[in-house]
Formats: structure tokens, C-alpha cells, sequence
């Protein structure tokens, strides 16, 4: 079954923007999905639109098989949101900002305050459970939003940017829970600008600009498409001049920093041979951009 | 079942809202009203005489615990529903599977519900300037739900226009404020010349007043009848506009 079907989806806004153009998405049940595009591309209104924040014009989505209009109430109980901003109330603490979430989908208390101290658990928010939500740090608030996402356990979780702002440590936090969530069996759809977070954490993929779907596909089929990888190479001693090697594209980023473009299925191997024999020695070699980003900045402009 | 847990919740998310700011909510009418019941009843009262028969004290006790009524159930939605847009939390009753008339059920619940505490405060207090003894008990509970739910209602329509923090100050100290000081809190309608006399029957809140007065001491310059077709019928009114802003999601979504 699909965990969500959107078809026709169109949604204009009382200023006339467009910002949706008839969108058709189908995301099935159990995958790990990520919904990316540009700023503007229409992937905060398409997720508007799913959790009812935002009113269509147009088209039908359904929530595993519940059509959002004619079945609402069940359709929303399946869905849980973390949205981009901070949308909880600053002067409630923790505790109640999860408790009152899982009244409001008509949770028993009993059964309430069980969920919300598993989910404030798995935050490792249980400590703070009676801090006034205002006095958190960045990252606590949005594990707040997580936590209250979670509680009605959800079978479908939409995170809409949920690391914008947050520092690596906290990120990569984020990332195991998400992972582990996924595993439980709920269906994510992730939309965020860390392509690579992307790229390490779904199996499916559709790329929105435009309000059009522009791509939609598994993501290791998608990244199979790329047909170059670029390389940053930091040099041992200063170069002025860039060198001429057949099959390789070579640009000085400065006296000691070269990038190259290496054709797919190129043998890096061979590079560096060329390189020892033009008298280049290479301390070290990074991604200039991940495999993933090449592709979004090809699809989104094209 | 599901929608009575979430009344609840939005119920007692309210209450908890406003007793733990007791000193803004439920301090400040003990004060006002205790200075009106000592200028207005003991200082100028007792000058006054009696109105169609009850000492001024009295007179003025029915109306200022139904001014605080009305002032305090729509202060109390007004403030925590623009709040609720304000800080966008809405959202968390949105993406919830809460239907719209228990979003407004909780919200006006919890509106009523201060309004009628505020109510029992300054009937406390108005027991240490008068003996008042109810007339008809019925009445009395009657016109105090009622009025604590239209406007509390009325603070509702309100918080879901309102753009700033200027829009939900402009209604109370603009129209409903004079509403009620001009609602025979404090005279009867009939010490008006006429035109002015006809002139107040336009003032709903003068119904009510009336009505509560009647159910406190057995006075009225109105028709209690009529009194309560035009509340039941305000409450009607603005319930249906309230359930159609909400369906049509304005003010609160995109």
C-alpha cells in the first residue's frame, strides 16, 4: 500500500502565485523518502497541503488509502509533522507541549503520558521534561517537534528541514533516530537542503522546481546517472602551471589546490601516475560537491 | 470519544493558561471592581438613593459582575487564540485529527470558564459591600453562561482576524467597553431622556444586564423574554460564523 498518493495537485495563492502545477507522487509504504527542490520550488506548500495546514486548489491526496478530504480524521491520525519553524507554545514546558499533541489525537491520558515519556526518552529530552520549551537550545527545540510528532506514533513522519540550524553533532544525532524510526516501520518523507543527508539516508527520491515534479526515482538509480566526479586535490609544493593530462579537465583553485573532473569509469589510478610524472605530488583528495548536489544543480536548472 | 479527549485537553490547556497568570487574569477585576463598589455604591450611592425600588449598591452590583463577565470571557479568547496564531501552535491542532467545533468548543470553554471565575470574584467581593439575595437562581445561572459564551464567542471572531496585537485591543477598549458602561451598569434606562431611552435598546448588552439584574434582584427595564432571544440568538449567529471561519480555515491557513 501507498503511505501517500498525491494526483493533480494544484495550488494557487490569493496573490496569484502559483506554486503548484499538478503535482502526481506516490511514495510506498516503509521507504525513507526525501522530497527536495529549490527555495520556492513549492515543497513547504506540497507538505502544507498533506498535513492541512495549507488549503489546495486543486487535485486529491490520500494517506494509506484514506483521501484527505472525504476521510480526514483518519487520514491525519496516520501523519505526523515536524515542520520547519518552531511552532510550539514558548511558554509551556516540554512535557505538556508532547502530552497535549497526544490529546489532541485522542490519546487516554494513561496511554498519553506512557508515549510521551518513550518519546521524550528517545529524544533524551526526559531531563528536561519540566524546562519551560524557551529556555532549550536550538537543537532541543527541534527534537521537542520530533518527540511531538511521534507520540500518536505516526505511521507516516514528515520532516520538513528538521536539521536546518543545528550543528554537526546534533545532525548526525538526528540521523541515527530518524534511521531508527524508519526501521520501526514508519514511513518518512524528508525534505532538506543537505543533499548529503539525503543521499545517505533514502532509498526513494523526487525532485521538485518549478511546481513540477522534475524527477522521481530510486535514489541509487539516480546517483547511477552521474557521469563525472570532481575532485579537490590538496598539492605538497606550489604549482603555476595547470597541467595537461588527456581524459581529465584540471582548474587551479590556487597555487597548492587543484580540481579535476574525472569521467565515470575513468581509472583514478591512472591519474595519479600522470600526476608523479608531471612532478605533482598530492597530499590528500576530497568530493568537491557530493554526487547527489550534481544532480540537483543539473535537474533544477535545466 | 477522540473529540472528547481533545475538548478536554484544549479545556484544560486553556484553565491552566489563566490560573497560572493569576495576578493579570483574576487580580486586577477583585481591584477594579472593588473601587467601583466603594465609589460608585458607598461614596456617590449613598447620595443617589434607590432605583425602581433597590438601595444603588444594589443596583450597580449585577452589572459590574456581568461587566467583568463579558470584559473576561472575551479577553480570554481573544488573547489566547491570537496568541495560538501568533506563535503558529495552531498548527498542532490543525494537523490533528480535532474537528473545528471542538477547536471552538475548547477555546469558548475556556473563555466561560474564566468568566465565570472572575465572576464568583467579584461576587465575593461585592458581598462585603451589599447583601444580595437571588431572586430567581434559574435567571441568574442562565444569563451568566450565556453571556460568558457570545462573548467569548465574539473573542474568538475577533483573535481570527486579528493580524496584530493592536487588532485585539481595538474591539474591547473601542466598542465593547463603552457597550457596557452605556449598557445601564450603573443607571437605569429609564432615568434617559427618550431619544436616548430608544437609543439604548439598540445596546444588546443592555439585555443582558437587565436580565441578570432581574435574576439578582428582581429588577429589569427590559423584557427577560426578549432578553434571551437576543443572547440565544447572538450565540447562534456567531457560532455558525465561527465553525464557517474555521472551515474555510481564515486567518489560520495559506
Amino acid at each position: 500500500m501507498n503511505a501517500l498518493s498525491i494526483r493533480n495537485l494544484k495550488k494557487t495563492y490569493s496573490n496569484g502565485f502559483v506554486a503548484l502545477k499538478g503535482i502526481d507522487l506516490e511514495v510506498e509504504s516503509g521507504d525513507f523518502f526525501a522530497l527536495l527542490g529549490p527555495n520556492g520550488a513549492g515543497k513547504s506548500t506540497a507538505i502544507g497541503i498533506i498535513s492541512s495546514l495549507v488549503n489546495k486548489t486543486s487535485g486529491s491526496v490520500s494517506v494509506f488509502g484514506y483521501d484527505l478530504k472525504k476521510n480526514n480524521a483518519k487520514a491525519k491520525a496516520c501523519i505526523g509533522l515536524v515542520p520547519q519553524e518552531i511552532n510550539f507554545n514558548q511558554f509551556e514546558t516540554v512535557k505538556n507541549i508532547v502530552l497535549n499533541q497526544a490529546g489532541y489525537y485522542g490519546m487516554p491520558k494513561k496511554l498519553a503520558l506512557k508515549s510521551t515519556e518513550e518519546c521524550l526518552r528517545q529524544m533524551s529530552l526526559w531531563d528536561k521534561r519540566n524546562t519551560v520549551s524557551r529556555r532549550l537550545s536550538g537543537g532541543m527545540k527541534r527534537r521537542v517537534m520530533i518527540a511531538r510528532a511521534l507520540v500518536h506514533a505516526p505511521k507516516l513522519l514528515i520532516l520538513d528541514e528538521p536539521t536546518a540550524g543545528v550543528d554537526i553533532e546534533i545532525r548526525r544525532s538526528m540521523w541515527e533516530m530518524m534511521e531508527q524510526v524508519n526501521k520501526q516501520g514508519t514511513t518518512i518523507i524528508l525534505t532538506t537542503h543537505y543533499l548529503e543527508e539525503a543521499e545517505s539516508l533514502c532509498r526513494n527520491i523526487a525532485i521538485i522546481n518549478d511546481g513540477m515534479i522534475v524527477e522521481r526515482s530510486g535514489m541509487a538509480d539516480l546517483l547511477a546517472r552521474v557521469n563525472k566526479d570532481r575532485f579537490v586535490l590538496d598539492l605538497a609544493s606550489e604549482i603555476s602551471v595547470i597541467p595537461k593530462i588527456e581524459g581529465y579537465e584540471f582548474e587551479l583553485a590556487d597555487s597548492k589546490s587543484l580540481h579535476v573532473t574525472v569521467p565515470k569509469g575513468k581509472n583514478i589510478n591512472q591519474l595519479f601516475h600522470k600526476l608523479t610524472e608531471n612532478n605533482i605530488a598530492v597530499l590528500s583528495l576530497k568530493n568537491k560537491t557530493n554526487r547527489l548536489e550534481q544532480l540537483f544543480m543539473d535537474l533544477v536548472n535545466e | 470519544m477522540n473529540n472528547f479527549i481533545a475538548f478536554r485537553t484544549i479545556l484544560s490547556k486553556e484553565i491552566h493558561r489563566f490560573l497560572r497568570i493569576w495576578p493579570q487574569t483574576l487580580l486586577p477585576p477583585a481591584i477594579t471592581t472593588s473601587l467601583y463598589f466603594l465609589i460608585f455604591g458607598k461614596l456617590i450611592g449613598d447620595r443617589i438613593g434607590s432605583i425602581n425600588g433597590a438601595s444603588y449598591m444594589d443596583y450597580i452590583v449585577p452589572g459590574v459582575i456581568l461587566m467583568s463577565v463579558i470584559s473576561h470571557s472575551y479577553a480570554n479568547v481573544v488573547s489566547s487564540f491570537y496568541s495560538t496564531k501568533f506563535q503558529r501552535h495552531i498548527e498542532e491542532l490543525l494537523v490533528a485529527p480535532v474537528s473545528n467545533w471542538v477547536i471552538l468548543l475548547g477555546y469558548v470553554g475556556g473563555g466561560v470558564a474564566r468568566g465565570l471565575m472572575v465572576g464568583c470574584v467579584v461576587t465575593g467581593i461585592s458581598q462585603l459591600f451589599a447583601e444580595i439575595t437571588v431572586v430567581n437562581w434559574g435567571v441568574t445561572i442562565a444569563v451568566y453562561f450565556l453571556t460568558a459564551t457570545l462573548f467569548a464567542l465574539a473573542g474568538f471572531i475577533n483573535a481570527v482576524f486579528a493580524d496584530s496585537f493592536d487588532d485585539i485591543s481595538i474591539i474591547p477598549n473601542f466598542v465593547l467597553t463603552p457597550l457596557s458602561y452605556l449598557g445601564g451598569v450603573f443607571y437605569s434606562v429609564s432615568m434617559l431622556p427618550a431619544i436616548w431611552q430608544t437609543i439604548s435598546l439598540a445596546n444588546p448588552i443592555l439585555y443582558m444586564i437587565n436580565a441578570f439584574r432581574y435574576g439578582l434582584i428582581g429588577v429589569s427595564d427590559v423584557d427577560i423574554q426578549m432578553s434571551f432571544l437576543i443572547t440565544g440568538g447572538f450565540i447562534a449567529f456567531l457560532t455558525l460564523l465561527s465553525l464557517l471561519l474555521l472551515h474555510k480555515g481564515v486567518g489560520i491557513k495559506n
